[in-house]
């Protein structure tokens, strides 16, 4: 029995090692962030660049001095895509006495949204859960902070239209997608946009895991023959529609992808830059190294004998690590800014969101304007395509078909 | 559970069939009963509150299939979507027709043992590894169909928001006060489960799953209690779906998909197959360990890394410990943290004469 003996020992030492494993109170001057991430479940590709980038920024604004003197700690819980370990993460941050959380995940966003409401601390859930979030009277505590899908198909059909020559009557468009809710979210604004600018709409759904989309692209390109491709695709499948498309011999400057298809993983897991040349993708973060703050990043790590970080080389969910990272710090620099300096409540902080205006982090952040009724900050958009070898901007940002947004919402909230 | 008896001295079959067979038997109960309703209430922050929450709806999904996989013998690996079944029930009972939980709750396990009885009927002529493609095509079905039923799943999102449950005017919305809701239906479910196994059902089930030939020449009708084993768990697979619905306030799909359903069957292989205390304490391992092993290594990690490294550093050992720590457990005793439980109780029977 000493076996037995051996396990009741490390049982007992597990025992007392997590009793100390409390948490330090927070200090006088510091303001505490919680982070849900993904870095080991099923949305691990996009987790393990996207968290790194927030981390980074945090650091460069704590290098620097804080945000008005208050160094920012932020908590992240790997919450591996599943719904319990979310909720766990969730009491885990009020307990850490977090003023702000950034969710992770569309089931996560809508498991947490009730629970944010009633502890009253708000949540970013930018790309993820529904696009009627942007209803800020509806969802008081919910942020998406970024174009939700319904913007993105706005933004999809206004390309399309600028592309085939300002005009889309009698044209034909095929919307490509994964059979999820996320998938089917935007069909009732293409459905709108079909009978207002009078194309023809055909849908054609990939079931899960995506990864299987033969029989839906010979359709699309035998059958349908469209004049423009709209895919919203997730995880492996992207990659697998560019090299469908690709190889069916549709030309690929002839398809725009929504913002979870958009990053250089997928162009180079599709076969490279070389291949998926004209490839255009919808993003709601600047692309690439060439922006101040993240010259100011590696300038911080070089100064600390550090390289580059690695996780720049994806900078598309890289870039929107540190977007939110930066919209987290600005919300609580204008919480503790209204307050004249003192420690602002998560409901302050809260209000300090929906002030932020005109802060585009030299181009990186989209020209939004967040208020108690917008928390989308208006849809902004911005095309990058595949050119030379790299992701290059396709025009700046824009907003379409506001009004048309503005009624689904309306029609949501009744 | 804890009892040292020095004999046995029973007379007459009520003695024998007693749920607790001696005194300390009912003291050692009525202590941990305190334990649960008084004393960790009392004494835990909320943040411990909500791990044993989350626990506590598992301890029923993991009962319910622990009814089915260790008792009856039969696989299923569509629990999940037993699980939104009940969900979605109650979910649009509550929203649609404004139902309390004490209608829904039932009503969300009922539809779901129908749907489950409806599953269980190809486990009639097949066994093994085919069920388990059965079921999994009922997993796939029942997520397809509420992902493409708008009257279901309420809209292209798929998702129903649902009030907290009300008792006697006042809304159960913190930790502490969701608690004893989910503690109150968790013992419930134990109690019925231990009284289940003991039955003239619960011995059938055993038949069945040591030999069905055997049980039917026996005179066990095995088509009933097949599809009774598939209902009742579904029952049990349902109420944690409505229970889930309640404690987080939204129905929605995504959360019970074939990932959980193979959680599920991890909790009772690794608490115990054909165990109650081993469903039990397989939900808690697999709930609060991974939070139990982030705790432990937050400090110890803290001490190497900086802070932007510490979480990914974190993220990644906490599944190979935890991993390895299943092995480990399954290595040391195939039958699980039941038996595990059942070799320390012997060994510190006899203790300190052990020979």
């Amino acid at each position: 029995m000493s076996k037995l003996k051996l396990w009741l020992g490390a049982a007992a030492a597990v025992a007392l090692l997590a009793l100390p494993g409390g948490n330090p109170s927070a200090q006088e001057k510091e303001l505490v962030f919680g982070l849900h991430c993904d870095r080991t479940g099923a949305t691990q590709t996009v987790g393990v660049f996207l968290c790194p980038g927030y981390h980074d920024y945090i650091s460069l604004v704590n290098s620097k001095g804080g945000v008005e003197g208050y160094k920012i700690r932020v908590v992240e819980i790997d919450n591996e895509y599943k719904v319990p370990p979310a909720m766990e993460a969730h009491e885990r941050f009020k307990m850490e006495g977090a003023v702000l959380t950034g969710l992770y995940g569309t089931p996560q966003t809508a498991a947490l949204t009730k629970k944010l409401e009633e502890d009253k601390v708000l949540g970013t859930s930018p790309g993820f859960g529904t696009a009627a979030a942007a209803d800020g009277r509806r969802f008081p505590y919910l942020f998406p902070i970024a174009a939700s899908y319904w913007s993105q198909a706005a933004g999809s059909v206004a390309f399309v239209k600028k592309e085939l020559g300002g005009n889309l009557n009698g044209k034909k468009i095929a919307y490509l997608y994964y059979d999820n809710p996320a998938g089917k979210e935007p069909l009732v604004i293409f459905e709108d946009l079909a009978k207002s600018e009078g194309f023809e709409l055909r849908t054609f759904a990939v079931p899960a895991p995506g990864i299987e989309m033969g029989a839906q692209v010979l359709d699309i390109t035998g059958r349908f023959k469209p004049d423009f491709v709209i895919t919203h695709l997730f995880g492996r499948s992207p990659s697998v529609s560019i090299k469908e498309l690709k190889g069916k011999g549709y030309p690929l400057s002839k398809v725009i992808s929504f913002v979870w298809g958009a990053s250089e993983a997928d162009v180079k897991a599709a076969g490279g830059f070389e291949l998926a040349n004209g490839y255009n993708t919808i993003q709601f973060a600047g692309v690439g190294t060439d922006f101040p703050v993240i010259k100011d990043i590696n300038e911080m790590f070089a100064a600390q004998g550090k390289a580059a970080p690695s996780q720049q080389e994806i900078s598309v969910f890289y870039n929107r690590g540190v977007v939110i990272a930066a919209l987290h710090v600005e919300a609580a620099r204008n919480a503790v800014k209204a307050k004249g300096g003192a420690r602002p409540t998560p409901e302050e902080v809260k209000r300090g969101m929906e002030s932020i205006k005109g802060f585009t982090l030299g181009g990186l952040v989209p020209p939004m304007e967040l208020t108690p009724e917008d928390h989308e900050g208006g849809g902004w958009v911005q095309v990058w395509t595949v050119k030379d070898g790299k992701l290059t901007k396709n025009g700046d940002w824009f907003q379409a078909y506001r009004e048309v947004i503005r009624k689904h919402l309306a029609a949501e909230t009744k | 559970m804890l009892q040292r008896e020095s004999g046995v001295y029973k007379t007459s079959y009520a003695a024998d069939m007693a749920l607790f067979p001696l005194p300390i038997a009912r003291w050692t109960m009525a202590a941990i009963v305190l334990l649960f309703a008084v004393v960790l209430p009392l004494s835990l922050h909320e943040y411990y509150l909500s791990i044993i929450n989350l626990a506590l709806i598992a301890v029923v999904g993991a009962l319910g299939l622990n009814m089915l996989v260790g008792y009856t013998g039969q696989i299923s690996v569509g629990h999940a979507a037993f699980m939104s079944v009940g969900a979605y029930t109650a979910a649009n009972l509550a929203v649609k027709f404004d139902l309390p939980f004490w209608i829904t709750l039932p009503a969300g396990g009922l539809m779901a043992a129908l749907i489950g009885a409806i599953v269980g009927i190809p486990s009639l002529r097949i066994k093994g590894l085919y069920l388990a493609i059965a079921t999994l095509a009922a997993q796939l079905i029942i997520e397809w169909v509420i992902n493409h039923t708008p009257a279901i799943s309420g809209g292209a999102q798929a998702s129903i928001q649902v009030p907290r449950p009300t008792l006697w005017g006042h809304e159960l919305k913190t930790q502490g006060q969701l608690y004893f809701f989910l503690l109150f239906f968790a013992a419930l479910a134990i109690l019925a489960a231990l009284n289940l196994a003991r039955s003239r059902i619960g011995r059938a089930f055993v038949a069945i799953r040591d030999q069905d030939i055997a049980a039917e020449i026996i005179g066990i009708d095995i088509y009933r209690y097949k599809l009774l084993s598939f209902a009742i768990s579904s029952f049990y697979a349902g109420v944690c779906g409505v229970l889930y619905t309640y404690y987080l306030g939204i129905a929605n799909y995504e959360q019970f998909q074939i990932g959980v359903s193979i959680d599920y069957l991890a909790m009772i292989i690794i608490g115990g197959l054909g165990s109650v205390l081993g469903s039990v304490l397989g939900a808690a391992f697999v709930t609060m360990l991974p939070i139990v092993i982030r705790l432990v290594m937050e400090p110890l990690a803290g001490l190497f890394f900086s802070a932007g490294e510490l979480s990914s550093v974190v993220a990644s050992t906490r599944l190979v410990v935890f991993g390895a720590l299943i092995i480990s457990f399954l290595v040391v005793e195939p039958e699980g943290l039941n038996r595990l439980w059942r070799n320390i109780r012997n060994y510190f029977r006899v203790w300190p004469f052990s020979y």
